[in-house]
């Protein structure tokens, strides 16, 4: 399939490029919160970069959905006009920002994930998306060797500064199993050759989050397998329109601009 | 005899990036292609990162330098493949940046990015007594150094 045009596979396209898109969108929200209360100057103007790339690749990513869909909706009419049950990105990404140490270790984990997943979608037959993905996966390098560079510093930095890293990975572990999950969305898509195979990713991302925790001197949590028993407290079905209270919250900041003025021009 | 097609781009070198005003988008590879149709030209264009904010003012000056010289009927596409990468910015291209006061990019492995050390001449001293402190600047698409010599900061046009 070239085109995403196929009526047959249109809504399982516009379904995972929602989830592509909304997770940029929203990290990259959550990130430009730092703007002018980073620790540093330099750090300031890295998270606000940082949130600019994934603005970029968001707003591409929910051109193409628009495009795709068919039905005359921009990519600002998907960030602007959608209820929170509507969008499909990670818990992970809509956390509140917390410290420092938890904004790099959330950073990290997704910078990790979005460069695996670019690397492999830069192969897919879908060109358009191929070509999204090619940057995506040039910039998520950068993102990635910027909040690894971080871990190690805090990890292996102040008692206090290691104690809010790991403190930071115990809270966000639990978000990071959905992030690793491909249901069949995915799996249709695999199947119509539009996107290649995902099943390496959880693996190598474990294995890559690992080797950085251990080298910054962080504990491993512990994760249980995806059992559904109560206990483990694994967040799941962000995926599905599940999302925590803090979407709401941060949507009704980002929308309010362009739903009190819908026509509003800059 | 100059096609249609190179004096369009001709054209095109008149418009620079508003953040790095010492290139123009050919040099600087934002342009990737012109087609002409009578009269209808239609511009190909690739952001070089994908948050770049630079691009709608981009599009603009476009629009109103091809208006200016009398071709009013413009479009403009954005494309995304193959991604915008600092090894299509040739050797002049470099030189004006340097003398701009943003050192040049190194050469890019395409299959790898290759993130670079921390050394980096300085543009105004040329001392290699630097240091880098932040990897985002003013812009994505440059880095912040220091020079321990002449204590000034530059910034750094990354590869990607």
């Amino acid at each position: 399939m070239k085109n995403g045009s196929d009526h047959g596979t249109k809504n399982v396209l516009v379904e995972f490029l929602l989830r592509l898109g909304d997770d940029r969108l929203i990290l990259g929200h959550r990130l430009s919160e730092w703007c002018g209360h980073a620790p540093i100057l330099e750090e300031d103007i890295a998270l606000a970069n940082i949130a600019l790339d994934l603005l970029g690749q968001a707003s591409a990513i929910l051109h193409l959905a628009g495009d795709v869909e068919g039905k005359n909706r921009t990519e600002d009419d998907l960030a602007y006009f959608r209820e929170a049950t509507q969008f499909k990105n990670l818990q992970l990404v809509e956390q509140p920002n917390g410290d420092f140490a938890f904004t790099i270790a959330r950073l990290f984990f997704f910078s990790t994930f979005n460069n695996l997943l670019c690397d492999v979608l830069q192969k897919s037959s879908y060109e358009t998306l191929a070509g999204i993905a090619a940057k995506g996966f040039k910039e998520s390098s950068y993102h990635l060797r910027h909040s690894k560079e971080w871990m190690l510093r805090l990890g292996g930095g102040t008692e206090e500064s290691h104690r809010r890293m790991q403190n930071a990975v115990n809270e966000l572990w639990r978000f990071t199993g959905e992030m690793l999950v491909f249901d069949e969305v995915e799996t249709e898509l695999q199947r119509l050759n539009t996107i290649p195979d995902l099943s390496t990713i959880a693996s190598q991302w474990s294995g890559a989050a690992a080797a950085v925790l251990t080298e910054a001197t962080i504990i491993i949590p512990f994760r249980q397998k995806d059992s559904g028993q109560a206990g483990n407290h694994a967040v799941s079905g962000s995926r599905h329109g599940f999302h925590s209270e803090y979407l709401g919250h941060l949507l009704a900041e980002m929308q309010i601009l362009a739903r009190s003025y819908p026509d509003a021009k800059w | 005899m100059v096609t249609k097609k190179e004096h369009i781009l001709s054209l095109l070198r008149e418009v620079h990036d508003p953040e790095i005003p010492a290139l123009d988008i050919v040099e600087l590879g934002i342009v990737r292609d012109v087609r002409v149709h009578g009269k209808q030209i239609h511009i190909n264009i690739t952001p070089t990162y994908s948050g770049c904010p630079a691009m709608q003012m981009i599009q603009n000056d476009i629009i109103g330098t091809l208006n200016k010289h009398g071709f009013n009927d413009v479009a403009i596409t954005t494309v995304y493949s193959p991604a915008w990468t600092t090894g299509w910015l040739n050797a002049e291209a470099k030189q004006k940046l340097k003398e701009y006061g943003i050192t040049p990019p190194q050469t890019v492995n395409e299959a790898v990015v290759t993130l670079p050390g921390s050394e980096m001449e300085c543009p105004f001293c040329s001392s290699h007594n630097t240091e880098l402190r932040c990897e985002f600047s003013s812009t994505a698409c440059k880095s912040l150094y220091f020079c321990n010599d002449c204590c000034q900061p530059f910034e750094h046009f990354k590869e990607i």
